[in-house]
């Protein structure tokens, strides 16, 4: 079973390495898609560039969520910070569901075109996930091991630190990788305001009706987005393999 | 020595601690005892102040428990819990280094403490030291959780129920475990527990409690005979009093001079069990012998029932 999933990995990863650097290979496939002899593959930029920058831009304001998040979900389990918690949950929720679109309408006209507004979105859609899994992970700890912990002589921050947040861990990990490919798609709106991404061959084929650019944006963004979440997951299977006896 | 002087946990109208006041002598073993509710683990978290309490104060060593913060306090006292605690993300040396960690004892130190700990409770360094807490069976988390917290060779331990989640095999191996290590470092030792038998077993002095006070804490057999109220016979139950207060003598301090053809019984066998003994077997006298062989003397029935009395 695991070799099976390897090779589908590896072949889905070959898939995308080959699509985004030798993109006119794939040109036959997507012909048949085109009319009145229309490009088949997006040729007005460079699709390893354009990828790269969605994934920047998401990567970015992944890095941005897991700081607000991780941080607010410490705040609120804390005894002086419980009061909190309302507010915080009210914030991370209007974050979650006020519309990326919404968000970018408001946020072209402050911050203006570009990668900006598109961070600020992604940012807001990308907390609650993260929020959540923090709280609940950090909830979670058995009272026995916190009872514990105090009981041996860690002050608050030595015991959040090498414990809570250790058995937290695999929780606020999950909340970042499922913000990460939530946000990989949501990206793609990032190119009505003129952000790098994947997303301007889907506008292009919008624009031209060229089914053939509509597709291909879409599938490399859902390939972007399968595999980051699998690398992410085995990457951290790996570092939080427990250590255990030969 | 701990001295408890008055002390009193309130929660709003509640008071779950009422005055208590209580010595608890170096070298010693003090077990707790009452009915859920009756304020035993909270007098206890208020020593090393998991509980801070209301009014009253405790001294340990002649000096007040406030004097310092209470993590510091805490890492000069050994805390054991019902169901361990043990950190399941950290490995049995690792659990057992906390407390010299957070002290900054240098990694020379801490590894041949965690080595000598792990000796003196039967768990072979090379199999167990990077066992996971997970992977260790009930009664082997339950020492890993008395190493940890005698680690940095606390003067006094706390222990809440330590073996409440053991069954009555393990119980009794591991009470006997407290019991040498309680010798051997000559720690002193609080220990709540709603058991009896265990109370009886391990305390050189019992407390009772009930209703946040504390009724009689006195050596084991003057709360049998001279109990100073009737919760505390009901407590240690009125039934068997009289073979609770045969189990609380060894046929070694009991042995008069004299032979005897009857079965033969170690020093440290309790009365009660060489009742018991002579009952199976039907004979009217025990041998008292050492492991070496010699004679100690004999236990006669009359003289095993006249101990039974106050």
């Amino acid at each position: 079973m695991p070799r099976a999933a390897t090779v589908v990995r590896l072949a889905a990863l070959a898939l995308l390495v080959a699509f985004l650097t030798k993109p006119q290979s794939f040109a036959p496939l997507f012909a048949p898609l085109t009319q009145y002899g229309a490009p088949p593959i997006y040729d007005q930029g460079n699709l390893l560039q354009l990828a790269l920058a969605q994934l920047g831009t998401v990567c970015l304001a992944a890095a941005a969520s897991s700081l607000v998040a991780v941080g607010l979900g410490i705040l609120v389990t804390r005894p002086s910070g419980a009061q909190f918690l309302p507010l915080s949950r009210t914030l991370v929720n209007i974050g979650q569901t006020f519309p990326p679109v919404a968000v970018l309408a408001v946020a072209v006209p402050l911050v203006g075109f570009g990668e900006k507004p598109t961070l600020i979105a992604l940012f807001a859609y990308g907390l609650l996930p993260i929020f959540e899994n923090t709280l609940v992970g950090l909830r979670t700890c058995p009272p026995a091991v916190l009872e514990a912990a105090s009981g041996m002589g860690m002050s608050a921050r030595q015991r959040l630190l090498s414990v809570e947040l250790p058995l937290a861990t695999p929780l606020i990990l999950e909340g970042i990788r499922l913000s990460l490919v939530i946000n990989v798609g949501t990206a793609t709106i990032g190119s009505t305001v003129a952000a790098k991404g994947l997303g301007e061959v889907i506008i292009a084929g919008l624009l031209s009706s060229n089914t053939a650019f509509i597709l291909q944006g879409g599938l490399l963004t859902g390939l972007m987005a399968i595999l980051l979440y699998d690398g992410l997951a085995a990457l951290e299977r790996r570092l939080l393999r427990p250590v255990t006896l030969d | 020595m701990i001295a408890v002087e008055n002390l009193s946990k309130r929660y709003g109208e509640t008071t779950v601690v009422d005055g208590v006041s209580l010595t608890v002598e170096r070298h010693s073993i003090t077990a707790i005892v009452g009915t859920s509710g009756s304020g035993k683990s909270t007098l206890l978290r208020m020593i090393n102040r998991l509980v801070e309490p209301t009014s009253g104060r405790v001294l340990i060593d002649g000096r007040d428990t406030r004097a310092e913060p209470a993590y510091l306090l805490r890492r000069r006292i050994g805390y054991v819990i019902q169901g361990h605690g043990l950190f399941p993300h950290r490995t049995v040396a690792e659990n057992i280094a906390t407390v010299p960690r957070l002290l900054g004892w240098n990694e020379r130190r801490i590894g041949a403490r965690v080595r000598e700990l792990l000796e003196v409770f039967a768990l072979d360094p090379a199999t167990y030291a990077g066992a996971l807490p997970h992977q260790l069976s009930g009664g082997q988390q339950q020492r890993v959780g008395v190493a940890r917290a005698l680690a940095a060779e606390p003067l006094v331990l706390l222990m809440d129920e330590p073996f409440g989640a053991l069954d009555p095999i393990i119980r009794a191996k591991a009470q006997d475990d407290l019991l040498d290590i309680q010798r051997r470092f000559g720690t002193t030792v609080v220990l709540v527990t709603h058991d009896m038998d265990e109370a009886f077993r391990l305390g050189s002095k019992v407390a009772v409690m009930s209703g946040g006070r504390l009724l009689q804490c006195d050596r084991p057999a003057v709360l049998l005979t001279r109990p100073a109220d009737p919760f505390v016979s009901r407590l240690t139950g009125l039934a068997d009093r009289a073979m609770r207060l045969l189990s609380l003598v060894t046929a070694g301090e009991a042995a008069l001079p004299g032979a005897s053809d009857g079965p033969a019984v170690a020093p440290t066998t309790s009365l009660r069990e060489v009742l018991s003994e002579l009952v199976w077997s039907g004979a009217d006298s025990a041998r008292v012998i050492d492991v070496d062989g010699t004679v100690r003397g004999r236990l006669t029935v009359a003289a095993i029932l006249a101990r039974g009395r106050p």
